[in-house]
């Protein structure tokens, strides 16, 4: 039995980051990873730190985050993490795509949002390499990207050297109880005690809440990337599309990071590891170069796959379970965690301290999720 | 299986060598000096040190550094080579145009 202050189950960014913040303010922290750091999604990812086209609840997680957290990121770490805040363009060809902009501008001005509609020769100003097909987009100029990877291990390498303690390769099986509260964890190899868990494992969080009684309804989907060889700067934007069939950006070291569905991912067959199929990066990259034909003699020389935790309202699991006082949530992501991580992880660590999480979490309440009337 | 580890950080200062200027991922121009760095800074399977660093991330996916990585990583942790895990591998095996993949498949 070994004694911490707080134990993180998960060891990605949104961990990490926990870890970094309870660090901070001299919080013991033990953080156990069943594979290694940033295993999962934080390495599968496109690494996008948006507000566009964000949930209305999400929303202010975000423009914290980009705000407050992101312009200082890399130095308060020590680490470049890659952070380019030029705007994120999300491109439509049709006036049915229109529609679908201008419901998130709607949401997104509400909430007071720089974001509007640009037509076809302000895109082209903005980014001329979009093809001809596009007629107009969103655009919003505080949004941006990083380096998914960089940005998780450069708050493990802060974290650990401000004291927190990482065990890797160790698998956790349940959170044990005492009386109701939280005692510890029970892993494969140890039990570890401490008052407090939080539990940010992704979509494995929920086999683990289940061994206290708690379930949290989200699905495992399967989601594919690709990267592209060192290309000539082209364009610093964040891109998406209204009609959702590609993402990405072109990172810090020229090459292009693009993600995107095939529209078959939720009948993918079930596989632990994930797996790229032979059929998406082809896919992609027709959709991306319906849009920008002028990369088309990039050569694709990575493909990787990762796993999403897609909660049931896909917005995340967040705070306190009255249930069993001492476990916190912090999963279920839905595949927007990254751009708001860095606000999560000074939330999450706020909370575990001193009850207060800074910016409110009620909207993403455990006990949201209810049946039918 | 991931193996067990701690993440122990040395209480050391890093001490670095005469050869770290060595390059050792040719692609991404990653030194000796680099990979031991962001192993003290506990970065400690391959495929961190890749995410890291970029090494073994170039054109030719680590298939000419990754026994070199590997070895310097097992070197800075002090255990055998063997028990260091090699990176991911990646499809495609050579690199593919845009072009040339975007014609498999699809409805059309």
């Amino acid at each position: 039995m070994k004694n911490k202050d707080v134990i993180i189950i998960g060891g990605g960014v949104i961990g990490c980051a926990i870890a970094y913040y309870l660090s901070k303010q001299h919080v013991k922290v033990l953080v156990l990873e069943k594979e290694e750091i940033g295993a999962g999604g934080s390495s599968r990812n496109g690494g996008g730190v948006r507000q566009s086209a964000r949930d209305p609840r999400e929303l202010p997680l975000a423009m914290h985050a980009i705000r407050n957290i992101w312009p200082g990121l890399s130095d308060e770490l020590g680490v470049d993490v890659e952070y380019c805040q030029k705007g994120n363009l999300r491109l439509a060809k049709t006036e049915e795509h229109i529609k679908i902009l201008e419901r998130a501008i709607n949401q997104g001005c509400s909430a007071g949002l720089d974001l509007k509609l640009i037509d076809q020769k302000e895109v082209r100003d903005i980014c001329p390499y979009v093809s001809e097909d596009v007629i107009a987009a969103s655009f919003c100029p505080t949004d941006g990207h990083g380096n998914p990877m960089l940005t998780t291990l450069a708050y493990y390498k802060r974290a650990r050297e401000l004291g927190a303690e990482f065990i890797t390769g160790e698998s956790v099986i349940s959170v044990l109880l005492q009386k109701g509260n939280v005692s510890g964890i029970q892993t494969d190899l140890n039990t570890y005690s401490s008052d407090q868990v939080v539990l940010a494992a992704g979509f494995d969080s929920r086999t683990i809440a289940n061994t206290v009684g708690i379930d949290i309804p989200m699905q495992k989907i399967l989601v594919e990337a690709l990267v592209t060889d060192q290309q000539p700067r082209m364009f610093p934007q964040m891109i998406g599309t209204a009609a959702a069939d590609f993402y990405g950006h072109q990172t810090k070291h020229g090459s292009f990071v693009f993600g995107g569905m095939t529209g078959l991912e939720p009948f993918a067959s079930e596989e632990t590891e994930p797996v790229t199929r032979s059929i998406t990066a082809s896919s992609i990259c027709r959709a991306i170069l319906g849009y920008f034909p002028a990369i088309s003699q990039a050569n694709i020389v990575r493909t990787w796959s990762g796993f999403l935790d897609v909660a049931a309202d896909k917005v995340p699991v967040l705070g306190r379970v009255e249930e069993v006082p001492g476990l916190t949530l912090a999963c279920a992501f839905s595949g927007h965690g990254y751009g708001i991580s860095p606000t999560i992880g000074e939330a999450i660590a706020a909370l575990v301290v001193d009850e207060k999480s800074g910016v409110s979490l009620d909207a993403f309440h455990y006990d949201r999720f209810k049946p039918k009337a | 299986m991931t193996q067990r580890m701690k993440r122990t950080r040395s209480q050391h200062d890093f001490v670095p060598l005469a050869d770290d200027s060595l390059i050792i991922c040719r692609c991404e121009e990653i030194t000796q000096g680099e990979i031991r760095k962001a192993v003290y800074d506990g970065m400690s399977t391959m495929n961190e040190v890749k995410r890291y660093l970029r090494a073994g991330m170039g054109l030719c996916q680590g298939q000419t550094c990754s026994h070199l990585v590997q070895n310097i990583i097992a070197g800075e942790l002090g255990v055998p080579p063997g028990e260091v895990e090699t990176h991911l591998s990646r499809s495609p095996v050579r690199p593919i145009q845009m072009i040339e993949l975007a014609q498999d498949g699809g409805e059309k």
